[in-house]
């Protein structure tokens, strides 16, 4: 019997409006994949501002859509929405099932990723080294802001085989979220390294929602069809691995070889070493079969052992950033934004306003292309500056967009000045420092508790 | 022999991050092609290309089982995601600039052309809201 499993949400922001067409369509579990490297910043943050926040916030929206058909026995939520505070996202998954009157449903927490409390000790324990630098730990600029490993599917399927309907967790790696229903509901054994890297690869294939079914699609995206009504993935999972990606036949979008091919290379690093905290996934053993109609089937995954470390996220403040716009029209249009950036840094210089790092964009001409952007005799009709800055210090940064406004009557000619309009606040920049961690140094500390909704 | 965009030829990509790390990767339309851009498409290419943009190494990878290579680009972030200063501080568009490059490609291929995008659903749409162009 193939189990069903959805990809319900792709990241934090993402809408909870394609969760109904996944349950229309019936799907055993409803994954919700909420967080990011980006989203445990956004998270923390919020933490910092209230004790109670640290979990996305839309979590009680997507269980409004998603709750009734748990209670109904149609199907069970697991969710990383927890981001860095999983307690507070249980209370919030429980206060919603008590409001929707679905009494009785067990909502299990999975703690034990979050390190901020004990890095002290583990710092001890282990060297803690930037994972892409190779600098040692006593450079990272303290205080930790968060520190999260990346958990596997193990204590999912805990929650699971203690009768959990919603499982509720931190930073468990996005695939596991998806790769546990599948251990659990097929008894795959925790050394069945194939069937491990299978179920990870059909987590990867889901866990960016409308990724796998015509979004962000490079080729032909303009033929998919009705793309304001892209539908989220699902996968039909048999228990020997073996994978279908489809979606629900109503919606628009589309699953193809290129749609699902698109998503299986993203953000993998070496596709022949793919490292989950449950298995070492070999993608490149995948075997992907277009069956034509929105089913794309995939076979002959291999895996191998799991390393002996989970990925940890360690975060740390890193200044304040604050941005200007300014906009120019034909003719020179591209020049004159050149001059305009050079005027305000000299007049910030001027203004004795330290500014640690500068980042000068001309929208129109090369801001995102860069060095890639082939030089052209083609004068653009129109260019978008936009200056960005960093201050080690949050006013002062406020201070540097205030010398953009003079230049609305000071500079050449037709500038549009943004700043001022809608605020513009400085934000706080945050570093991310990667690392490996011995699960071993984890492990005991991971637990799982089951409510049950009064 | 002769030059031609790897967006000529029709491949697609898609970009991700990781850290400071760009994960960009491409994709053959074909076999024939994959062939073409395993052996032409080199790391030390990709790190020319970027120029300036990409302060670290370049790595490639291959997936012959779905006609594409992933590379991964170190430093290339500006610090990584919330810590850079840029518009694209995910690296997203890094897809697209990585198929503005130009390499060698036999003649069979050479009179290749990228689909042109037809959004004329798009313009019947927006002129539906009231937008005059």
């Amino acid at each position: 019997m193939g189990v069903r499993v959805a990809g319900g949400q792709g990241f934090y922001g993402d809408t909870p409006r394609s969760v109904a067409g996944l349950l229309d369509a019936g799907v055993d579990y409803l994954c919700l994949e909420a967080l990011a490297e980006l989203t445990l910043a956004i998270l923390q943050k919020d933490r910092q501002r209230d004790e109670t926040r640290g979990y996305t916030r839309d979590l009680p929206v997507y269980l409004h859509e998603s709750l009734p058909a748990v209670a109904a026995g149609q199907t069970k939520v697991i969710t990383n929405a927890g981001g860095i505070n999983p307690a507070a996202a249980a209370r919030a998954a429980i206060d919603t099932a008590r409001e929707l009157g679905l009494t009785g449903l067990k909502v299990a927490t999975v703690l034990g990723d979050d390190l901020l409390a004990r890095l002290d000790v583990v710092a001890t324990q282990a060297d803690l080294v930037h994972l892409e630098t190779g600098a040692p730990f006593r450079d990272f600029p303290a205080p930790a802001l968060f520190a999260s490993a990346y958990l596997g599917a193990r204590p999912i399927v805990d929650a699971l085989t203690r009768g959990a309907d919603v499982v509720i967790t931190g930073r468990v790696a996005d695939a596991a979220l998806f790769l546990a229903p599948l251990v659990y509901e097929h008894g795959w054994a925790w050394d069945d390294w194939d069937r491990l890297a299978a179920g990870t690869l059909v987590g990867h294939l889901l866990e960016c929602s409308g990724q796998s079914a015509g979004g962000n699609l490079s080729v032909d995206w303009w033929t998919v069809p009705r793309p304001w009504d892209l539908p989220y993935p699902i996968a039909e999972v048999e228990a020997d691995g073996t994978a279908v990606i489809t979606k629900p036949e109503s919606a628009g979008g589309r699953v193809s070889f290129d749609t699902v091919r698109h998503q299986l290379l993203y953000e993998v690093h070496d596709p022949a070493a793919y490292l989950s905290p449950d298995v070492v996934a070999d993608f490149t053993t995948a075997t992907v079969l277009d069956e034509g109609e929105d089913r794309v089937r995939i076979t002959g995954m291999r895996g191998r052992p799991a390393t002996a470390t989970y990925k940890t996220l360690l975060c740390h403040h890193a200044g304040w950033a604050s941005e200007a716009r300014v906009a120019f029209s034909w003719p020179d249009a591209a020049e004159k934004a050149t001059a305009t950036a050079a005027i305000f840094v000299e007049r910030v210089r001027a203004a004795g306003l330290p500014v640690e790092e500068w980042c000068i964009e001309r929208w129109g001409v090369d801001a995102l292309g860069g060095p890639t952007v082939p030089p052209s005799t083609a004068e653009p009709p129109e260019v978008m500056l936009r200056v960005a800055w960093r201050c080690a210090d949050a006013s002062v940064a406020a201070q540097v967009a205030r010398e953009m406004v003079p230049l609305t009557l000071s500079a050449p000619p037709a500038g549009l000045t943004a700043v001022g309009r809608g605020g513009n606040r400085p934000s706080e920049l945050l570093g991310i420092w990667p690392t490996l961690l011995d699960k071993t140094l984890v492990d005991p500390f991971v637990s799982v508790t089951v409510e049950e909704v009064p | 022999m002769s030059r031609r965009r790897l967006y000529d030829l029709g491949c697609g990509y898609r970009a991700g991050d990781k850290g400071d790390l760009a994960d960009v990767a491409l994709f053959a339309p074909d076999l024939a092609t994959y062939d073409v851009i395993r052996d032409e498409v080199t790391a030390s290419v990709v790190k020319r290309h970027f120029g300036a943009r990409v302060r670290g190494r370049v790595d490639r990878y291959e997936a012959p089982n779905v006609w594409a290579l992933n590379f991964v680009l170190h430093a290339a972030l500006g610090g990584g995601g919330p810590r850079s200063l840029r518009s694209d501080n995910l690296g997203k568009t890094l897809g697209g600039a990585l198929v503005r490059l130009e390499i060698d490609v036999p003649d069979e291929l050479a009179g290749r052309q990228a689909a042109k995008p037809d959004v004329g659903w798009a313009v019947a749409m927006l002129r539906n809201v009231g937008d005059p162009d």
